[in-house]
């Protein structure tokens, strides 16, 4: 049986009247207000928007880190009220354990369902075989660069055979030839797995090159101001960002963009607000 | 021979250097009955009688004795303060709750010193082995449980969070994601924890009728055999920088994985 045949039917997701506030006392603020959108199952979607706008807010919710402070949000229909493993989540940065050697990183989603030792790690090395690192099974995760760290987190998301594949900037902090040879390698595996995949990013070439449909964000509190269906064919290759529909698209991404008042705001997390730099609390 | 082995036969033979200098000082102060106003060698005993008194005692039938009675103590003491130290350390790291409740005592207790828990440690405890236990526990127990509380704080959060996604429940992340999160920092604590454990032996020996480092220095003191204390106090120097090496030692190896940075310069 291949890995693609395991994988179940792709997940569907309701939204409807979303609004999250983060932040506490007189400092709280709405992140993301009054969202509703629907996504049918297997659809890649790029929601797409400023700093702070609180798309990643929108990603935290979806994969149960953070809670609504009023709509719905269901996946398959079932309300989301936690972490689950059928909802893989690839952040920005890397969040590979450096304790682990890459195999078992990518194999601790399998520990966690209680799989036997010999089963997990042969599966993993499949799984890193699909994201071209079978050689490095031993390393550690300081050993590897930060591409490779990411194919190492796809993986290990991937091994869990999610519904649903959330990314959250994922590429943001990679240099632009590894990210369009990350952008490949994931519509790659795209094309081979049934998943719904939502992306978050401020890179509109990005955007058009990888999704289905894109969703456009307005500033804080982060409303969709446009939802725009791509109909480029696949398999897509890097020609296309070139291509006249495709610089059509991207001017009219830019503009709406544009159109936006320029505050800058501090970027948010999937996990909420960001963490100040805490002291430790005791002098040691 | 490569640059590298060089560079450490050079600081190598620097610490050497500096050792053999403060020895150097020393003798020519105590032979000298050096008098510099506001401290004196006058009567302070020379190397050599220290030498002297130590041969003297590696030489007696007491020595074994006096090493295995306080190495059990001191390990009996860190021991138990290891496992309750990290214990604690993590659950105050992880919950408000644990924190709130078991803080605040443990933050007044911390700056007692430990010859102050003699007459309490003698009135609780039903044996004088289990008080003097109990005093070097004390001695380890802050460092282990502050560094442990410290190191479960700093584990990244994206990290749990990350872990949960993949389906981790509250146990595996404990021991998948928190502990080896928190190990460096422990590692430190532990290190720390038996300096002053060994830090405690003379006080908690104080209680001791015979045997024991911490004794042994402190009959010497007592009975005013000056060089003896001196051998006392480098023995349980000695044993409590080997034993803290070793413990950084077996937990570097516990840790392959965190290297710290070297220091330049």
């Amino acid at each position: 049986m291949s890995i693609a045949e395991r994988f179940s039917t792709a997940g569907r997701i309701a939204i409807d009247g979303l609004s999250i506030h983060l932040g506490s006392g007189p400092d709280a603020f709405e992140a993301v207000q009054a969202l509703s959108f629907d996504v049918t199952p297997g659809e890649f979607v790029c929601i797409l928007g400023p700093s702070g706008c609180g798309k990643s807010t929108l990603l935290g919710a979806l994969a149960g880190h953070l809670t609504p402070s009023s709509g719905s949000l269901q996946v398959d229909g079932q309300p989301v009220l936690g972490p689950s493993p059928s909802r893989g989540m690839v952040f920005q940065q890397h969040t590979l354990l450096p304790w682990r050697r890459v195999l078992d990183n990518v194999a601790f989603g399998l520990k966690m369902q209680g799989i036997g030792k010999a089963e997990r790690q042969r599966q993993a090395r499949e799984f890193l075989g699909w994201v071209g690192l079978e050689d490095f099974a031993g390393h550690w995760p300081s050993q590897l660069s930060g591409g490779m760290l990411q194919r190492v987190e796809i993986a290990r998301v991937l091994i869990n055979r999610p519904k649903l594949l959330l990314m959250d900037e994922p590429f943001g902090a990679l240099d632009a030839q590894t990210r369009s040879q990350m952008q490949e390698l994931l519509l790659e595996i795209w094309g081979r797995i049934q998943t719904t995949v939502v992306f978050v990013t401020h890179d509109i070439d990005e955007a058009l090159f990888l999704a289905d449909r894109i969703l456009v964000m307005s500033p804080r509190p982060g409303r969709f101001i446009e939802d725009l269906r791509l109909d480029f064919p696949r398999p897509r290759q890097p020609e296309l960002l070139t291509s006249a529909e495709f610089v059509r698209l991207k001017r009219h991404c830019l503009e709406l963009l544009r159109h936006q008042d320029g505050r800058q705001l501090p970027r948010l997390t999937p996990l909420g607000l960001p963490l100040e730099n805490t002291q430790p609390r005791f002098a040691l | 021979m490569s640059r590298l082995s060089v560079d450490l036969g050079r600081r190598w033979s620097l610490r050497l250097a500096s050792l053999l200098l403060c020895l150097g000082f020393w003798q020519v102060a105590a032979r000298m009955h050096l008098d510099l106003g506001l401290v004196t060698f006058r009567n302070v005993p020379s190397p050599v009688e220290v030498v002297q008194a130590a041969w003297a005692l590696f030489n007696s039938h007491a020595l074994p004795r006096h090493l295995l009675s306080s190495l059990g103590r001191v390990a009996s003491g860190y021991l138990a303060a290891a496992l309750v130290a990290v214990a604690l350390g993590l659950a105050i790291g992880r919950s408000k709750w644990a924190e709130d409740l078991l803080l605040p005592p443990l933050e007044v207790l911390r700056p007692i010193p430990a010859v102050a828990w003699i007459p309490l440690a003698i009135l609780m405890f039903p044996s004088s082995e289990l008080s003097m236990i109990f005093i070097t526990f004390t001695g380890a127990l802050f460092p282990i449980l502050l560094n442990t509380v410290h190191g479960v704080e700093s584990v990244d959060r994206r990290l749990i969070a990350s872990a949960r996604s993949l389906g981790a429940g509250r146990l595996a992340i404990l021991r998948e994601v928190v502990l080896p999160g928190a190990a460096p920092s422990i590692v430190t604590g532990l290190s720390i924890g038996m300096g002053t454990s060994w830090f405690c032996l003379v006080t908690a020996e104080m209680i001791s009728g015979q045997w024991g480092i911490g004794y042994y220095t402190w009959e010497a003191y007592t009975l005013q055999n000056y060089a003896d204390i001196i051998v006392g106090m480098l023995l349980i120097g000695v044993l409590g920088m080997a034993s803290s090496g070793l413990v950084k030692r077996l937990g570097t190896r516990l840790t392959p994985w965190y290297r710290p940075q070297e220091k330049h310069g």
